[in-house]
C-alpha cells in the first residue's frame, strides 16, 4: 500500500526544510568579514603547499570494489534468510555452495595481501 | 463508507503527520541533549564537572551552543568546489534524519476506534485486523546508512584541503567496510524472524527477556553494535575526525550551521543505531509494567549511554588495525555465524 | 493521484539524467546520477516492488556510485572537461534520436503484448515482494543464482589483479 511509504517522503521534505532553513538563517545573521588568508585551506597556519587534489592510494579503490561485490552477496542473502526455514535443507545446501564459492574469493583476496594496510 | 486516499482513510494521514512531527522533534531534542549528556558523562568519568555555567548544571548548554553556531561566520574556502561544498552537509543530514521512519517505538494505540501503530511508516488494516509496515524495513535503514558516506566524501573532497580529503577518504573506506559487516551480521536475525519487517521482528521477541534475539544471536548482536559504532564514526573508531592528527578531518573547513549539521547527523545516526539495535536484538518496545514507548526510550538511552561510556574508556584505533578488524575478523565471523545458524536451525527442526 | 506522482518523479529522473551528461564537474554529474537512481527507486516503490527499490539504493546508489566517486577523485579529472570531438557528439546524438524514435514508435503501436505473470498487485503485497523474489530465485532460477557466485568470484579476482601491481 503506497500510503505506508508517504511518511518517508514527508520526512524527507521536513529534513530538507530544516537543513536548508538553518543554513540560510545562519548565513543571514552571521557576520561576514572574509579575507584572503581566512579563505585559504587550513594547513596548520602555514601557506598551503601544492594542491589537495592529489592522487591517492589505490587501496581505497580496491576496498570500494570489494565492498560492491560482497554487498551483492549480502543482497542475495536477505531473501534467502527470509525463506530459509521454508526452503529446508535444500536451501541450506544451495546457499552453502554460494557462500563457499565466494569464500574462496575472500581467501584469495586475503592471501594476495589486498587487505593489508602498512 | 469513509473516504479513502490511496486506499487508506483520512484518519491515517492525520495520525501520520502527527507521528512524523512528534518523532522529528523528539529526535532533534535527543540529539541536542545527547551532546550535553556526552560532555557531562565523560566529564564526570574523568572527574571533571563538564558544562556548569549555562543554567542549572549547564542544562541550557545545547541552546547556547546552537545560538553561538547560528551567529558564527560562514566561511567558504576560495579553493572549494562550491556546489558540492554547500550540498555536503545536507547530504549528510537528510539520510540521518529519515532512517528512523520504520522503527516501531511502542504498542499500537487506539484513538476513537481507530488503531494507530506506533511506527511512522505503517498502517493498520481494519479489515484484516493487522498492522502492515514496509516489509523491507531493515534494508531501508541499511540503505540510508549507506548514503551517509556521500556527505562525508563530498565534504572531504570539495573543501580542497589535504586534511579534509584524507579524513573523507579514510571515513568512506571505513564506513563501507563496516556497513558490509553490519549488513551481514543481521542476516542471522532474519533467518530466525523469517521477515525483514521490523514490526514482525519486534513481535517475535515478545513475551520475556529470553525471547530477545540478543540471547539467540549473541555474536550477531555484538558484531552489529560494534560495526554500527564504527560506521557512524564514533570513538574508538573516529579516525575520520581524529582531532589530534587530522584536525577534524572532513569538516576542517566547515563553520557555522554547516559544521553543526555534520554533528547533528552524527548524533542522529547514533540515536538511529541504538534504536535499531534495540529493535533487532533487545526486544524493541516490549517490557513489563510500563507502556511500550517508555521501555523503548529507556533501552535506546541505555545504549546511547553505552556509546558514551565506550568513548570515555577506549583509545582510538590505528587505521590498519581498524581495517583488519572489519575485513579479517568481523566479515568471516558473520558469514560463519550465518552458516552455523543455518545448520543448527536445520538440525533442531 | 498516482499518475501525477509518477509524472513528477519521472520528470525529476529525466532532468537529473540530463544533468549527468551536461554538468562540467564530474562530481556533480555523479551526484545527479545518484538522484536519478533515487527516482528509479521511488518508481519501483510505486510498482509495489520495495525490495527492488532498496536494492537499487543499496547497490547502485550506495556502492557502485561510491566507487565511481572514488574513481573520479582518483583520476583527478580537471574541472574544465576536455572539449569533446564533434564526431562523437554527432554519433551520440544520432543514436539517442534513433532510440527515442524507436521508443515513441513502439509505444505508438498501442498495447504492449507478451507474457503476464500469474499474480496481481494485491497478491504481491499480501505474499510479500521479497518472499516472491526469493522463491523464484532459489527454486526456479537455482542455476543462474549459483552461476552468479562464480561471476562474483571472477570479479573479486579481477579487482585484486587490477589493483595490485605485484601479484
Amino acid at each position: 500500500m503506497l500510503g505506508a511509504y508517504l511518511p518517508i517522503l514527508v520526512l524527507v521534505v521536513i529534513a530538507c526544510l530544516f537543513g536548508l532553513g538553518s543554513v540560510v538563517f545562519s548565513s543571514l545573521i552571521g557576520q561576514k568579514k572574509p579575507s584572503k588568508v581566512k579563505l585559504q585551506p587550513y594547513e596548520c597556519g602555514c601557506e598551503p603547499v601544492g594542491t589537495a587534489r592529489e592522487r591517492f592510494s589505490i587501496k581505497f579503490y580496491l576496498i570500494a570494489m570489494l565492498f560492491i561485490l560482497f554487498d551483492i552477496e549480502a543482497v542475495f542473502l536477505y531473501p534467502w534468510a527470509v525463506l530459509f526455514k521454508r526452503l529446508g535443507t535444500f536451501g541450506l545446501i544451495e546457499m552453502g555452495v554460494f557462500i563457499v564459492i565466494l569464500f574462496v574469493g575472500y581467501v584469495y583476496v586475503w592471501k594476495k595481501g589486498a587487505l593489508e594496510w602498512e | 463508507m469513509e473516504t479513502l486516499i490511496l486506499g487508506l482513510p483520512v484518519a491515517y494521514y492525520i495520525a501520520m503527520v502527527a507521528k512524523v512531527l512528534v518523532a522529528f522533534v523528539f529526535v532533534l531534542l535527543t540529539v541536542a541533549y545527547a551532546t550535553y549528556a556526552e560532555r557531562k558523562i565523560i566529564g564526570h568519568m574523568q572527574v571533571r564537572l563538564g558544562p556548569m555555567r549555562t543554567g542549572w548544571h549547564g542544562l541550557l548548554q545545547p541552546i547556547a551552543d546552537g545560538v553561538k553556531l547560528f551567529f558564527k561566520e560562514e566561511i567558504i574556502p576560495s579553493e572549494a568546489s562550491k556546489f558540492a561544498f554547500l550540498v555536503a552537509p545536507l547530504v549528510a543530514l537528510i539520510p540521518a534524519f529519515i532512517s528512523f521512519a520504520v522503527i516501531p517505538f511502542g504498542a499500537p494505540v487506539s484513538i476513537g476506534g481507530y488503531t494507530v501503530p506506533m511506527q511512522i511508516a505503517a498502517y493498520y488494516d481494519q479489515a484484516g485486523q493487522q498492522i502492515f509496515d514496509i516489509n523491507v524495513g531493515v534494508l531501508y535503514i541499511l540503505a540510508m546508512a549507506g548514503l551517509g558516506v556521500y556527505g562525508i566524501v563530498l565534504a572531504g573532497w570539495s573543501s580542497n584541503s589535504k586534511y579534509s580529503l584524507l579524513g573523507g577518504l579514510r571515513s568512506a573506506a571505513q564506513m563501507v567496510s563496516y556497513e558490509l559487516a553490519a549488513g551481514l551480521a543481521i542476516v542471522s536475525v532474519f533467518m530466525l524472524s523469517e521477515s525483514l519487517s521490523l514490526h514482525k521482528i519486534v513481535a517475535d521477541q515478545a513475551g520475556g527477556i529470553w525471547n530477545w534475539y540478543a540471547f539467540k544471536q549473541p555474536l550477531a548482536c555484538v558484531i552489529f553494535f560494534i560495526c554500527s559504532i564504527a560506521e557512524i564514526n564514533r570513538t574508538p573508531f573516529d579516525l575520520p575526525e581524529a582531532e589530534t592528527e587530522l584536525v577534524s578531518g572532513f569538516c576542517t573547513e566547515y563553520s557555522s550551521m554547516k559544521y553543526a549539521m555534520f554533528f547533528m547527523a552524527e548524533y542522529a545516526n547514533m540515536v538511529t543505531v541504538c534504536a535499531v539495535t534495540t529493535t533487532l536484538f533487545l526486544g524493541g518496545w516490549h517490557g513489563p509494567f510500563l507502556p511500550g514507548w517508555m521501555w523503548f526510550i529507556a533501552k535506546v538511552y541505555a545504549l546511547i549511554f553505552l556509546c558514551m561510556w565506550i568513548r570515555a574508556t577506549y583509545p582510538r584505533y590505528r587505521y590498519d588495525q581498524l581495517m583488519r578488524l572489519g575485513w579479517k575478523v568481523f566479515l568471516p565471523l558473520t558469514l560463519l555465524n550465518v552458516v552455523a545458524t543455518g545448520i543448527v536451525a536445520t538440525l533442531v527442526k | 493521484m498516482e499518475s501525477i506522482f509518477f509524472l513528477i518523479v519521472a520528470a525529476v529522473a529525466v532532468l537529473s539524467s540530463i544533468l549527468v551528461v551536461t554538468c562540467k564537474n564530474p562530481i556533480n554529474s555523479a551526484l545527479s546520477l545518484v538522484m536519478t537512481f533515487f527516482c528509479l527507486a521511488t518508481l519501483y516503490v510505486t510498482l509495489d516492488a520495495p525490495f527492488m527499490a532498496v536494492t537499487q539504493v543499496m547497490v547502485y546508489a550506495g556502492a557502485i556510485m561510491v566507487l565511481i566517486v572514488f574513481v573520479i577523485m582518483l583520476l583527478n579529472i580537471r574541472v574544465e572537461a576536455v572539449k569533446r570531438g564533434s564526431h562523437a557528439v554527432f554519433a551520440g546524438g544520432a543514436i539517442g534520436l534513433f532510440l527515442l524514435f524507436q521508443t515513441v514508435w513502439f509505444l505508438g503501436r498501442g498495447t504492449l503484448s507478451g507474457a503476464t505473470g500469474t499474480m496481481d498487485r494485491a497478491q504481491v503485497v499480501k505474499v510479500g515482494h521479497i518472499e516472491l523474489i526469493g522463491k523464484a530465485l532459489f527454486t526456479d532460477f537455482l542455476l543462474p543464482f549459483e552461476i552468479t557466485s562464480i561471476l562474483l568470484l571472477a570479479a573479486i579476482v579481477g579487482a585484486v589483479i587490477l589493483a595490485k601491481r605485484k601479484i
